[in-house]
This record gives C-alpha cells, sequence and structure tokens, in this order.
C-alpha cells in the first residue's frame, strides 16, 4: 500500500470513483488486432471532432494548410475565405479525383496563400469558399453545372482558436462534443501563445499506446530518472508518482499534477544551465505578462492544490492540452497510419520572447521536450513489438493509471456502438 | 564572427548554427570530447551573454550578435549530451527521431 501524499477521492481510489471502469486487468489486443483497427477507423476517426491545428496559422484571407487524414483515407484543404471564415474542404478535385492541393510529393502536407485553388491536372478552379469557378472548355461537358461541382465541405468548427474537423455531416456540434472540460478552460490566453515549436516523428506503435505515456506520469521517475540531478532522481523514485487529481467527463479525461519544477524550490534540484536560464522541462520559471493567467478558469487546476504544476487535458480521440502553471501550453496529436504506426506531433506554445533570454529560456524546454519524447517513443516500439507476440493479453493498470483504462475503454466502445449500430 | 567580449568562443563558431536541425545533426556528429570543450568554454559566459544580447533588439540583432545567440543555442544542444547522458544520443532512443518541423526564427 502506498502512502498518498496528495490524497485520494472519498471513494478510495481515483478508478473506483467510476465504477463503469471496473479495477481488473486490461486486454491489450485492441493495439494489435489489425481488424480491431479497421473497425476504430470507421467508428472513431470517420464519426468523432478532430483537432487540426490553430487559427493562427491560417492569419489572412486565402491562408491555407493541408492535413493528410490516412487514418480516414483523405487529405482536406483548411482555409480562411474572403469573409475571414474557415473551411474545410476534402482535398479533391470535382474533375476525375485528382488531388488539388500539393507540391512535388502528392502525400506531403503543405501550407501557403492564395486568392484560387487550380487544379494541376486540367485546371478547374475553386474559390476560397468551395466553389468552383472555372472548368476548362466547358463547353466540351454535357450540360456540366459548375454550381454543382464545388469541392466537397468537411465539417469545420473552433473552439478557443483550435481548428477542430468532423467528416461525419451528422456530428452533433463541436462545443457539444467537447463538452464541460472545454468549458472550464475557456478565457485562457491560448490566442497570446504565438511562439511555435512543433515536432513531428513517426511511432512504431499504436496510436493508443503513446496517448497511455502521455497519460500517466508513473512511468516518469523510472524511465526518465537520469534527467534529473542524482539526488533528485533517487527522492523521486523513492516517491514513485502521484497525481494531484484525475477526473473523467464523459468521452474526455484529465489529469492534475504537482509542478515543482518551475521554479524549483531548490536550485540542486535542476542541471546547470536551467540555473541560468530558468527554464527546463516544466517551461520558463518566470511567468509572462499577459491577461487570463490569474486568476485561472475553474476548469483549470480544479483541486485548486498549492502544488499545482500541470493540467494534462485529453479530448477523445486524439488530441491532448498541457497547460502549465508558469503560462504557456503543449499540444500532442497522434494520427494514426496502420495498426501498429501512427505520426505523433508535439507543439510548444509560448508568449512570443521579447528578449534573447527569453528566446533561450524557450529553447531549453524545447530542447529537453524532445529529450523526453525520444525516451518515450522508443519506449513504445518496444511495447507494441512484445503485445504482438500474445505472450500476455492482459495487464494491470494501477491508480495513476486511470486515464489509460478510461481511453481504451472509450475507444472499445465507440467500436461496439459503431458495429450495433450498422447491424 | 562573434562579438569582441566573446572573441575567446571563435574557435567554437562551427557550432554557429541557425537551425535545430543543424544543431541536432552536429550533436550526433560530434565526440563527447568535442561538446565537452565546447560546453567548458561558452557554459561559463551563458549569463554574460544573455545580458549582452538583451542590450538589443531581439528582432533586429546585428550580425555578430545573432551569431551569439545561435552559439548559446548550441550550448543547449549540447548540455543534455553534457550534463546528463555522457553520450551524444539519448540513451536507448535507437532508431526513434523526433523532427523540429516549426521553430520561432530571430
Amino acid at each position: 500500500m502506498i502512502m498518498p501524499h496528495f490524497g485520494n477521492p472519498a471513494d478510495g481510489s481515483w478508478t473506483e470513483h467510476y465504477p463503469e471502469l471496473g479495477t481488473g486487468p486490461v486486454d491489450y489486443s485492441d493495439s494489435i488486432d489489425p481488424a480491431h483497427y479497421e473497425a476504430e477507423r470507421a467508428a472513431i476517426f470517420k464519426r468523432t471532432w478532430l483537432n487540426v491545428g490553430r487559427v493562427e496559422r491560417l492569419p489572412r484571407t486565402g491562408s491555407y494548410f493541408t492535413r493528410e487524414l490516412a487514418v480516414a483515407d483523405t487529405s482536406l484543404i483548411i482555409v480562411r475565405g474572403r469573409d475571414s471564415q474557415i473551411r474545410a474542404f476534402h482535398n479533391i478535385c470535382r474533375h476525375r479525383g485528382n488531388k488539388l492541393v500539393w507540391n512535388d510529393f502528392p502525400r506531403e502536407e503543405t501550407a501557403g496563400t492564395c486568392r484560387q485553388f487550380t487544379c494541376k491536372y486540367h485546371g478547374w478552379r475553386y474559390g476560397l469558399d468551395g466553389e468552383n469557378t472555372f472548368i476548362q472548355q466547358e463547353s466540351e461537358f454535357f450540360g456540366v453545372d459548375k454550381s454543382q461541382y464545388g469541392l466537397k465541405a468537411v465539417r469545420c468548427e473552433i473552439w478557443e482558436g483550435f481548428i477542430f474537423v468532423n467528416l461525419d455531416p451528422q456530428a452533433q456540434p463541436l462545443t457539444d462534443y467537447l463538452g464541460e472540460m472545454a468549458k472550464g478552460l475557456e478565457g485562457w490566453p491560448f490566442h497570446e501563445m504565438t511562439e511555435v515549436f512543433s515536432y513531428k516523428a513517426e511511432v512504431g506503435s499504436n496510436w493508443k499506446l503513446f496517448i497511455d505515456a502521455f497519460a500517466e506520469f508513473y512511468h516518469a521517475p523510472v524511465l526518465h530518472q537520469k534527467q534529473a540531478v542524482k539526488q533528485e532522481a533517487d527522492k523521486l523514485l523513492g516517491y514513485g508518482y502521484e497525481g494531484l487529481h484525475y477526473e473523467l467527463h464523459g468521452r474526455h479525461s484529465m489529469l492534475s499534477s504537482w509542478g515543482g519544477m518551475a521554479p524549483p524550490k531548490d536550485l540542486n534540484m535542476v542541471k546547470p544551465i536551467e540555473r541560468v536560464l530558468r527554464s527546463g522541462l516544466f517551461g520558463p520559471w518566470d511567468r509572462p505578462a499577459v491577461e487570463g493567467l490569474d486568476p485561472l478558469p475553474p476548469g483549470i487546476n480544479p483541486a485548486r492544490h498549492k502544488a499545482w504544476g500541470m493540467d494534462s487535458f485529453f479530448f477523445f480521440p486524439n488530441f491532448q492540452l498541457l497547460i502549465w502553471a508558469p503560462g504557456w501550453y503543449l499540444t500532442y496529436h497522434y494520427w494514426p497510419t496502420a495498426v501498429d504506426r501512427h505520426l505523433f506531433e508535439g507543439g510548444l506554445y509560448f508568449v512570443p520572447s521579447r528578449t534573447a533570454s527569453e528566446r533561450l529560456a524557450r529553447e531549453i524546454a524545447a530542447v529537453t521536450f524532445k529529450e523526453y519524447a525520444l525516451q518515450d517513443g522508443n519506449t513504445l516500439e518496444a511495447t507494441q513489438m512484445m503485445l504482438k507476440s500474445r505472450a500476455v493479453t492482459e495487464f494491470p493498470l494501477n491508480d495513476q493509471e486511470i486515464l489509460l483504462r478510461h481511453l481504451h475503454k472509450t475507444a472499445a466502445d465507440y467500436v461496439r456502438e459503431h458495429a450495433g449500430a450498422a447491424r | 564572427m562573434l562579438p569582441a567580449e566573446f572573441a575567446a568562443l571563435e574557435r567554437f563558431s562551427d557550432w554557429v548554427l541557425a537551425t535545430e536541425p543543424e544543431r541536432y545533426a552536429k550533436r550526433l556528429a560530434s565526440s563527447m570530447e568535442e561538446m565537452q570543450a565546447f560546453y567548458d568554454a561558452a557554459f561559463p559566459l551563458l549569463e554574460r551573454a544573455m545580458a549582452h544580447l538583451d542590450a538589443f533588439e531581439l528582432h533586429d540583432l546585428p550580425e555578430a550578435e545573432r551569431n551569439l545567440l545561435y552559439l548559446m543555442q548550441s550550448l543547449i544542444m549540447v548540455s543534455f549530451p553534457v550534463e546528463v547522458w555522457k553520450q551524444p544520443r539519448v540513451p536507448d532512443s535507437g532508431a526513434a527521431y523526433l523532427d523540429l518541423v516549426v521553430e520561432p526564427r530571430v
């Protein structure tokens, strides 16, 4: 029995607070079974709201980017129109199906600014609102009506500057889907944090395994022990990890964590370069001077804990938002490409640096993020390999791993409900 | 290449690199002896470099100052191998990679 430092809910454990989760071992076949992966594509990724980026990526009329969605066998164009509305379209020309927007490599994403989209193949043109504006040799066609050959729209809605798409035209509105957890974050100054570092990697694991890795910090004192100074690492390993607070909100979930590192109580806890830069894994120690960080919206640090350092919000199915006490945020996205592969994207968002010192403080945070993520990423490949052996299929998850239990259950519920509806 | 006050670091000017992918590639291609020598010379000057650079407008740095900033970014890049790993690569990271595809440029 561990001795809790921060206390558990009255029910005795975070997990038992949600009886539907159970406490038994969890079957991880959902991460290796190709048929289950196919079912997840249809039941989850073609029907839920997916975050494809921030509005700051589309600053002007005609700003656009493409987003490859291998998991749904499509590519999307996200574009800001003349009415400054952001819209999403399938990236396909209505003439004969050529991919409309791409450069050099059809499988790679691209971005830019344009007045209209012109197909490379036969020159059909579309306005920023998707309307068909030009058909090459129109008179050769048989009674073709341009108004019927606009780009195929995809549901696109925005929450707090985050652009979401949904391939299901019948989907509920975004804010209903995101629910009360998102409501509780509204007003935090996401829009001020426009200095961005963005990482990308292809990872040899099922998409859910990387979410697992970032949905618990039980691993942190062990896997990352060398990253702390020796004395601190030993102490962390001895204590283990306990979250301050866990909460499930329907399909979404959050965990709230302590944050003794920004600034550290004792400078000897951190590495020499962090002492000079006043920054590290937990970000710059000094809060930026922007509105909205104090007081915090009610959904952030929901337990109002004094030791609070960071909240991790997981929006089903593949978007994680980490809000840090010193005033910056991280995003994680997991884009499946196969049952045992996915593209991982990590973004660090800061209030823009005003000085070189501030720029260097952000640099060490971004560099440190990469050191940790490389350790995590490779461990996942090792896990995927051994899950595939099926030598063991069921695994005990502890109370600090409640969000993993919830994720695998939620994904399985979607698959089951979709199969039920299809019958 | 660098402001006069930092002439002692001129011999590490091959670490004046504008982007993270270049700095990371140089780290992987360097020996621990090379990185330790760079760290030992540059780390004691980090605080002075910050004070020096902060007197300038960040987005309008003269060339020598911009080079100094890039050099300090490289110092941050080698700090993990030197202070933590004692090897250029993250241990057990094997073939794993993580590419920085967007970074704020100065």
